[in-house]
């Protein structure tokens, strides 16, 4: 038998969902950034190391947001 | 909010660990995306550790070894001499009276080994049709996309010196 859900629950699914799949696009764009930013570096130009840690530094920080965003949507709909 | 861990009533060995097999293959979301950001700050570490390297550049310091007599090889002739271990075989070059260049005879390709063609006065690869100028060993076709690392070739007297490796990009 199928469970009921509340809508409100449902909507937290929903931004949990859309929440992860911007984690999933940040780590994408961030896994590129360290293969080319490791490219650059091994063929002698060291300048793109800077930006590159500074960007990457940045995606992670974006990530953890969203991660606890996640966990507090997470807590606040398996409350109600 | 607890940042990290949520309180729960269970045990903490329960929590991570279930104890029923199907529930196994159960990965929660919030479970998920930690794996996520965990990876992603695995990336910023890495990045941090070229950033760390760029700092501190590794310059090899190359012995300076006789590598031929100055007349030994005619104008347009060859030598191939190892430098700066006895694994890695270079290629010197004769293309003057008084010049001389020298390059490592790994293809930037695959690593195939180049040699002179003297007909079309270019280093050449074998293995994927690759070639190289003489004059700066720059990538002229095929695969190869970085040049020849340069031998720093000195003249001492009547010797040809290696005195070192000029890598460009």
């Amino acid at each position: 038998m199928e469970q009921q859900t509340s809508p409100s629950s449902k909507k937290g699914v929903t931004a949990i969902d859309g929440a992860m799949a911007l984690i999933v696009i940040l780590l994408i764009v961030q896994i590129w950034l360290v293969s080319a930013t490791l490219e650059t570096y091994l063929a002698g130009h060291y300048e793109t190391a800077l930006p590159g840690a500074i960007v990457s530094g940045a995606i992670f920080l974006a990530c953890f947001g969203l991660y606890l965003f996640i966990e507090r949507l997470d807590e606040e709909f398996r409350d109600h | 909010m607890s940042l990290f861990k949520k309180p729960s009533r269970e045990p903490l060995w329960r929590d991570e660990f279930s104890v029923f097999s199907n529930d196994e293959k159960y990965v929660s979301r919030r479970q998920f995306s930690k794996f996520l950001v965990l990876t992603s700050l695995g990336m910023f570490v890495g990045n941090l550790w070229v950033l760390v390297r760029s700092w501190f550049p590794h310059k090899p310091s190359y012995a300076v070894t006789p590598i031929a007599r100055a007349g030994e090889i005619p104008i347009g002739g060859v030598k191939l001499f190892p430098y700066p271990s006895l694994q890695d075989q270079c290629i010197l070059l004769r293309t003057g009276d008084d010049t001389y260049v020298a390059y490592s005879q790994k293809c930037t390709h695959l690593s195939c080994a180049v040699f002179y063609s003297a007909a079309a006065a270019r280093l050449e690869c074998p293995c994927h049709n690759g070639a190289f100028s003489v004059r700066d060993g720059s990538p002229l076709q095929g695969p190869p996309r970085r040049p020849l690392p340069r031998i720093v070739v000195e003249r001492k007297g009547d010797v040809l010196l290696a005195a070192g490796i000029r890598l460009e990009s």
